[in-house]
């Protein structure tokens, strides 16, 4: 692993940020949402902020872009030094001044970060109109050539797109376009790529990299990734509860952390070397699939359209108490062969076996006894549960579908809870007064109370801070040793991947391109798309739990 | 687009067709006789028949909604049992005070309720918000008949700007048009602006929670800017919805005004119409108001597209 090295000893600073402390308005006695925030970025450098899910990175961006919300948030003391100015003492209209001339910054979520109803090209025009007064040609020919600094195709065209009609990592380089164009001193880039895929987001952090190299732009790379910190930071900062508790230059940081903290978040980072395969059991296959197709966009009286064939061909088995992994950028189906499996929508072509019958087929009448065998975890656990039902309500439900007693099935309810590691009386409250990992706990415990044969599992850890995520995958893998439960494991990200699957199936365009042992599928992977994945994960060559280079075997 | 533009009015058609054929029915199928209804109390057996001739009675049902919907496309909706005159001038005679009227409503309604929501919006919870919403229910709440005795009593009668009463063309003199609406359509005005004002509000609250704003805001954009090109017009679709269906509210319902005000509009010929059975009065109004609203809804939907380019259907 080679990480960022040059000394910044001597390069002129940036922004001081000293001592920011960050209230919720109006509540003195609340503890802080900042507490004495204190970091610094030189020309060139790359500071990487990161922390859990609440730890204040987000708070600070905002902070030094002068962009807390109205009436929620207010900085009560401290610095922000940017040109030997403090940014929190100007008024609204000279901050407004600084931004996108002197600060920029580029947003988690290309897909809502742009206006939908105005043209791109005018998008990144608009900050021209708003910081200068150039000519209209020349304001375009500038646009144009932003928008070919940050190597998008077909200029001229793209200029005259809406964002809907462009990808998500065209979309990130238009809003980098917009965030460079009048060549800022600092650059906050906060989750750039967390939305993106793998290869996109690979491609992304090199051109911020390029970017950062021509125009000497210091860059805040605000992150939960790991992978990503190894691969671009100068310098990392470790957030918790609204301070920061360590910084270090990135290789320091990795190899020797101090605090118990960050050893902690280190650990908690999936390894990309897969686990020890389960034993094939002899009690055989619980699920199958093949020759799997769902075309959509097919018909429709005045519709004409090219049909998408989002999966094609489509064949695999689970056995009872292993784990099937299904891995794919998205677009790539994978979502859409789970769906087909739990009959959420309706496979176009193809069988799909569960307890030994046929259900590709059923009429919804005739599935209904079927569905107990197959139950699924959804990704969101902030969206998939009812948030006017108590967490009981939503236990017992599928079991009284089935004819369960009401009393027998809140009985069960508890040990349930008790069994996903949840306090037993939480059947009587509300989801809004869980955690994220708890809320996918209760899913989970959803899930297995029809005492399935199959759980699928889409994206179920992808909305999760790293440590509540090995904690999750944690749990799957004991309910499924007690239960020998089969489980279909979806993931966009080959390290959950690696962690749980004994089986992995990559998907691409709607196909299988490879299906082998994780193992094999990891270390030596056969089709170039793996190949390609594989070498797009951020920090591969790492082994952030043992704080050392990957000791290859 | 343009096929989306086609498709959208060829799926007029079948919606009035139903309308047609609901309107043909209404005569037919009213208990009694249809031809002694259009003659009135007073008429002679000869007049009966001779009624029941011209309408086709003896033919089956479907070749007399035939022989109707020709006479319709001719423009011929018949001939008011009271007046004598042709329906389609009785109601081209009426509707222009209306249409008028209605239009300069919304308009007023528009001018002053969009950027009364957009401010609630932008200062939510904040006084300025709670006097934008609190106006809003008040306009909600006072029926229009004494909106408009109240705007007569303060500025026709007291202050003696304005005539009490009446209604002029603007080919009079746009002038003359302006003093005999301007009261009317204020009166009528203040319900718009409350339910205007008050969707404006709800959807830039929306609006401006979206991550698109905060990068106009990251990009050093006035807040007026931010408002109003980039807020609003994501925001249009719902207030496009509540401008129409309004307009088209306004076209077959401001009885009650033009009674107050005593303009000679269609809504009174309509009331006139019904307290006088005059059956194809009633039909032809049947026709025009229901016209009107699929008219406008073509309108507002093929809106959508100029707002937001991704409806594309």
């Amino acid at each position: 692993m080679k990480f960022k090295t040059r000394s910044f000893d001597d390069v002129p600073g940036v922004l001081e940020v000293r001592d920011l402390t960050v209230r919720l308005a109006g509540n003195d006695t609340a503890p802080p949402v900042l507490d004495r925030v204190s970091l610094k970025i030189r020309q060139g450098e790359t500071v990487c902020l990161v922390g859990e899910s609440g730890s204040g990175k987000s708070v600070t961006s905002l902070s030094i872009m002068g962009l807390l919300p109205k009436g929620a948030l207010v900085a009560t003391g401290g610095r922000i030094e940017l040109e030997n100015r403090n940014l929190l003492e100007l008024g609204p209209q000279a901050m407004r001044d600084m931004r996108a001339r002197k600060i920029s910054m580029i947003f988690q979520e290309p897909m809502t970060a742009l206006n939908p109803v105005i043209r791109v090209g005018d998008q990144i025009g608009e900050v021209l109109d708003t910081h200068t007064r150039l000519p209209a040609r020349e304001k375009k020919a500038r646009v144009l050539d932003i928008m070919n600094q940050v190597h998008l195709p077909d200029v001229e065209r793209i200029y005259r797109s809406y964002p809907h009609q462009l990808s998500g990592g065209q979309r990130q380089r238009i809003m980098i376009a917009m965030a460079l164009i009048l060549e800022p001193q600092l650059l906050i880039a906060d989750e750039p790529t967390t939305a993106l895929d793998v290869t996109t987001q690979k491609q992304i952090l090199s051109l911020i990299a390029e970017l950062q190299e021509t125009h000497g732009t210091a860059v805040l790379f605000i992150t939960h990734d790991m992978g990503v910190v190894a691969e671009i930071a100068d310098t990392v900062h470790v957030m918790k509860l609204g301070q920061i508790v360590e910084h270090a230059p990135v290789e320091d940081l990795l190899r020797r952390p101090r605090q118990e903290y960050t050893k902690q978040l280190l650990q908690s980072v999936p390894s990309l070397t897969p686990r020890a395969p389960r034993a094939m059991s002899a009690d055989g296959t619980v699920l199958s699939v093949s020759g799997l197709q769902k075309v959509y966009g097919a018909h429709g009286v005045f519709v004409r359209r090219e049909p998408t064939r989002a999966a094609s061909d489509v064949n695999f088995s689970i056995s009872r108490g292993r784990t099937l992994g299904i891995v794919g950028e998205s677009g790539s189906g994978k979502s859409t062969v789970a769906r087909c499996i739990m009959r959420l929508v309706d496979p176009t072509d193809g069988d799909i076996r569960v307890a030994d019958q046929e259900i590709a087929r059923l009429s919804r009448r005739e599935l209904r006894p079927y569905r107990k065998h197959i139950q699924i975890v959804f990704q969101d656990p902030f969206r998939s549960l009812n948030p006017r039902w108590t967490i009981g309500r939503s236990l017992i439900e599928g079991p009284l579908n089935i004819g369960t007693d009401k009393q027998a099935a809140l009985k069960r309810a508890a040990e349930l809870l008790t069994l996903v590691g949840l306090p037993d009386d939480a059947v009587n409250r509300y989801p809004h007064q869980f955690s994220g990992g708890q809320r996918q706990r209760v899913a989970i415990a959803r899930a297995i109370a029809m005492e399935p044969d199959v759980l699928v599992a889409d994206e179920a850890v992808s909305a999760l801070d790293v440590s509540v995520q090995a904690q999750v995958l944690d749990l799957l893998d004991e309910l499924q040793q007690k239960l020998g439960i089969a489980i279909l494991f979806i993931t966009h990200d080959l390290r959950v991947a690696a962690q749980i699957c004994d089986e992995v199936v990559v998907m691409q365009h709607g196909r299988i391109v490879e299906h082998d042992t994780a193992a094999n599928v990891l270390a030596n992977p056969q089709h170039p798309y793996t190949r390609a994945l594989i070498e797009a994960a951020p920090g591969r060559q790492w082994d952030f739990a043992n704080f050392r280079e990957l000791q290859t075997a | 687009m343009l096929g989306y533009i086609i498709r959208r009015i060829l799926a007029v058609i079948p919606v009035m067709l139903i309308v047609a054929i609901f309107v043909f029915l209404l005569l037919r199928l009213t208990p009694g006789d249809p031809a002694a209804i259009i003659a009135g109390d007073a008429a002679t057996p000869a007049q009966l028949e001779r009624i029941r001739t011209s309408l086709g009675l003896a033919d089956p049902l479907h070749i007399q909604f035939l022989t109707w919907a020709k006479l319709l496309f001719q423009g011929d909706l018949g001939t008011s049992l009271i007046s004598r005159t042709p329906v389609t001038q009785m109601i081209g005679q009426r509707i222009w005070p209306t249409f008028n009227i209605a239009i300069l409503t919304i308009a007023l309604s528009v001018l002053i309720a969009v950027p009364m929501g957009v401010l609630a919006a932008w200062r939510h919870r904040t006084w300025v918000d709670y006097l934008v919403m609190a106006f809003s229910v008040l306009g909600f709440s006072i029926p229009v008949f004494v909106i408009g005795y109240l705007f007569i009593q303060a500025f026709s009668i007291e202050l003696r700007w304005l005539p009490v009463q009446g209604y002029a063309a603007p080919s009079e003199g746009f002038g003359k048009f302006l003093s005999r609406a301007i009261l009317p359509c204020l009166t009528l005005a203040t319900i718009y602006v409350a339910l205007i004002a008050r969707m404006t509000r709800a959807s830039m609250l929306e609006v401006l929670g979206e991550d698109y704003i905060r990068t106009a805001r990251a990009k050093g954009v006035k807040e007026t800017v931010v408002l109003f090109r980039h807020a609003l017009r994501n925001a249009a679709v719902p207030i496009m919805t509540i401008i129409g269906t309004g307009f088209a509210l306004l076209i077959g319902g401001v009885v009650v005004t033009e009674s107050v005000f005593n303009i000679p509009g269609i809504g009174r010929l309509t009331v006139d119409a019904i307290l006088a059975r005059d059956y194809p009065v009633i039909q032809g109004m049947i026709l025009l108001t229901s016209g009107l609203y699929v008219f406008i809804n073509l309108l507002i939907d093929l809106s959508y597209t100029f707002f937001d380019p991704r409806i594309r259907y």
